[in-house]
């Protein structure tokens, strides 16, 4: 059984984790960070709360399934290069419209994918 | 600084092929972790180690600077230790299982796929007996 | 446009593995964007062949990064080809897995996998870079290492723990040989890699970079000395998974193999030839001799694979056009083939309740239209005329006498023989003799399950049945992928665009 400080701190660990996860996703634009290390911060939030919290929990915690998300994200890739067709460009040519891209769009899918892959990993590990 | 690093390369193969070659099927893993690494190393090599200083082209500028690390090879590994990582994780977790399920490590005793006895020949084929026909 | 008909069959099974991924816990709408999405690939496959056929040799560059710095995809005939035949099976196996009331495996995520295995199969034809070949090797591995599992028997865990050991291997030496590659040349496109191979300094290092690759797709194709992980695991996995597992993953090896001693290699390592010939036949020998001392129908089957792939080889052997086409020629049928023996198998389990030879039997009077449709695809596998397997032999083999390769040919008629041997094995037991007493009368092969089996089948045979009494137009395309790969003008032209850009500057020589 966890002890009493971790299941006491899990909850508001996962919240400030996420937040900084999202932070570090959105950072990724201009500066070190990004979809990949932001979606690994995520995941090991999702990861105390499952050793806190077993893991039931952790997934209700998710709302969805890991491969869910997982599908999402690579869904999420896939349509962040399509506008590039439009303008007759190849494949994720990404576009700009200041501070908006579809390079976000690229981000968060990725973001969403390393989130699902890494929680499906962890849960099929924890014990319940 | 290269001789070294290739020196280094050779030994993490020798020792990767030794483990590899064993009969422990978790020594095996710890082989293929080993020759993922030597895979990486020999990616970092072959970019040669041309300087310290980050491959950031400053604003103003249109080129590296001299002496700037040779980023493409940093590309490589990066994508090289995820893909390896994933792989391991799931080599790790069949191994688990495998010992679950075989009771065994040894990759001798792992014959549940291909045993060692066949099953005994089937008998000669011998024409097709005639139809009985309905009367 | 051409970038978007380049990529579409790439996108397809993406969008597909992430759909299915996102509908997990509905079986029911995985498999109808299943089918749905291996009907689209195989539209978007055709097009892309009838784009290539009429207007040449279609790349793309990702992100829009000039060539030798960016992604590059790219297709030419062969690739082409390779896309549309994995196309075909991808919708075939997909409709056949329908009558496989697996209910536990998809809920573990069969649909999602399949088609992950598939993007990674059609993204090793398409891809341009060596890298990037590595990547999908890997994509296509970990998929397969997922179907090969699902069910989590005894068996099946052996035969994974083997068969992902082994490929692991495989791909990390792939993986130094292309760290030394990038080391002597500077460069990862395979079109930039045509023009600097040759003019590298270091022959040695080439040659060793030239080794790596040859034992790492020699082992994905299971080439003699490496295939001892195809018999271990193959026959373990269902049969929809062993189907597409046999059709394409060693042939993705194959593809490789002929991909880079044409382009990378080109002329520049002349002492493949006469190695690639004599592991040739060593290949053809193990694996029909493997099989002729197996009463598994799927071991048999499994060890046909090894001894086909023997066949492919030549066609990099005897290294002309008449041979190289002969082999594209002989993939193209092996695929089906092999694939649809693999199908009949399962078919041969649901009707008989067993994959051991000598609990089978009676099979021709209970289930005829099976018996015609197993004599299909097994006396083309054996090579008799007129069926698709004697065409592709009949080309591999002239070459090879043409070239004065006479004990090679010797060799492939000999295997042709035992080939055979093995096939009326499987009809004399399964089909022929009378079943064994006490075996279960009753035949799972009926209604709706019966349909789904056969019908995938019967199309399969009708392709082989195709290829075999209209071989003409299939033989000249054959010819012309091979005319295209032995002089990649076109293809490095398409790549890099006509007036090749100057040396690279970061990673170049010292």
């Amino acid at each position: 059984m966890p002890s009493v400080i971790l299941r006491t701190s899990a909850r508001p660990l996962l919240a400030l984790m996420l937040v900084f996860s999202l932070y570090l996703l959105l950072r990724g634009h201009n500066a070190p960070g990004g979809g990949f290390i932001g979606g690994l911060f995520a995941a090991s939030g999702f990861a105390v709360y499952a050793i806190a919290f077993g893991r039931r929990a952790a997934e209700a915690a998710l709302r969805f399934t890991p491969k869910a998300v997982l599908g999402a994200g690579l869904l999420l890739a896939l349509v962040s290069g399509l506008p590039a067709f439009l303008l007759g460009e190849p494949f994720l040519t990404h576009l700009w419209w200041s501070v908006l891209s579809t390079a976000l769009v690229f981000d968060v899918g990725v973001y969403l994918t390393v989130v699902g892959a890494v929680c499906a990993f962890l849960f099929e590990l924890t014990e319940e | 600084m290269e001789p070294l690093l290739a020196i280094a390369f050779g030994v993490i193969l020798a020792a990767s092929a030794y483990l590899i070659l064993s009969r422990n099927v978790l020594r095996m893993v710890l082989g293929l972790i080993l020759l993922g690494n030597a895979a990486n190393l020999s990616i970092f090599l072959s970019g040669r180690l041309v300087g310290p200083t980050p491959p950031i082209v400053a604003a103003g500028i249109d080129a590296l600077v001299a002496g700037a690390a040779n980023p493409l090879p940093q590309a490589l590994i990066l994508t090289a230790i995820v893909i390896g990582f994933a792989f391991v994780s799931f080599v790790l977790v069949l191994v688990h299982r495998a010992y679950g399920a075989l009771g065994t490590l040894d990759t001798e005793a792992m014959r549940e796929a291909e045993p060692a006895h066949e099953p005994p020949q089937p008998t000669p084929v011998t024409s097709p007996a005639p139809r009985k026909e309905a009367a | 446009m051409d970038g978007l008909i380049l990529l579409l069959p790439l996108m397809i099974p993406l969008a597909a593995a992430a759909l299915t991924a996102m509908l997990w816990r509905s079986v029911r709408a995985q498999r109808a964007v299943g089918v749905a999405a291996a009907v689209a690939l195989l539209v978007a496959a055709v097009t892309l062949l009838v784009r290539v056929l009429d207007g040449g040799v279609v790349a793309s560059q990702m992100g829009d990064w000039r060539a030798p710095f960016g992604i590059t995809f790219v297709a030419d005939r062969f690739a082409a080809i390779m896309v549309v035949i994995a196309a075909t099976m991808a919708l075939a196996t997909t409709v056949y897995g329908l009558a496989h009331d697996a209910l536990d495996r998809e809920r573990a995520g069969f649909h999602p996998l399949f088609h992950g295995l598939i993007l990674g199969v059609i993204g090793s034809f398409l891809t341009g870079d060596l890298f990037n070949l590595y990547v999908w090797f890997e994509v296509m591995l970990i998929a397969s290492f997922g179907l090969l599992i699902l069910g989590g028997s005894r068996e099946q865990i052996d035969g994974a723990l083997k068969y992902a050991v082994l490929n692991l291997v495989g791909t990390t030496v792939f993986l130094i040989g292309v760290g030394f590659l990038y080391g002597i040349t500077g460069t990862l496109n395979m079109a930039d890699l045509a023009g600097k191979v040759p003019l590298a300094e270091n022959r040695g290092l080439v040659s060793a970079t030239a080794v790596m690759l040859l034992a790492a797709f020699g082992l994905k194709a299971a080439v003699f000395p490496l295939f001892f992980w195809l018999p271990a695991s193959y026959h373990t996995a269902p049969p929809p998974v062993a189907a597409i597992f046999a059709a394409l993953l060693t042939k993705v090896g194959v593809y490789a193999m002929i991909r880079v001693f044409t382009l990378v290699y080109g002329g520049a390592a002349e002492w493949v030839g006469p190695v690639v010939a004599v592991l040739a036949a060593l290949t053809m020998l193990t694996g029909v001799l493997g099989a002729a001392a197996h009463y598994d129908i799927r071991r048999i089957l499994a060890f046909h694979i090894i001894s086909q792939i023997g066949f492919m080889l030549l066609g990099l052997a005897v290294w002309t056009p008449l041979a190289l086409g002969g082999a594209v020629l002989y993939i193209v049928h092996h695929i089906v083939v092999k694939a649809n023996l693999f199908l009949i198998a399962g078919a041969i389990e649901r009707a008989g309740g067993s994959y051991q030879l000598k609990d089978l039997g009676g099979l021709s009077r209970s289930q005829p239209l099976l018996a015609v449709l197993f004599l299909i695809p097994a006396l083309s596998l054996a090579g008799i005329p007129p069926l698709s397997g004697f065409w592709g032999k009949l080309t591999v083999i002239r070459a090879g006498l043409e070239q004065g390769h006479a004990w090679l040919a010797g060799v492939a008629l000999l295997v042709g023989l035992l080939t055979l041997y093995s096939m009326i094995k499987i009809w004399n037991y399964a089909f022929w003799k009378e079943p064994p007493e006490g075996a279960p009368a009753v035949s799972g092969l009926t209604g709706r399950t019966r349909l789904l089996m056969l019908a995938p089948i019967t199309a399969l045979a009708a392709v082989t049945l195709t290829i075999s009494l209209w071989a003409e137009p299939f033989v000249a395309v054959s010819l012309e992928a091979a005319a295209e790969l032995l002089s990649p003008t076109a293809y490095i032209a398409a790549v890099l665009g006509s007036p090749a850009p100057g040396p690279t500057v970061l990673g170049a020589l010292p």
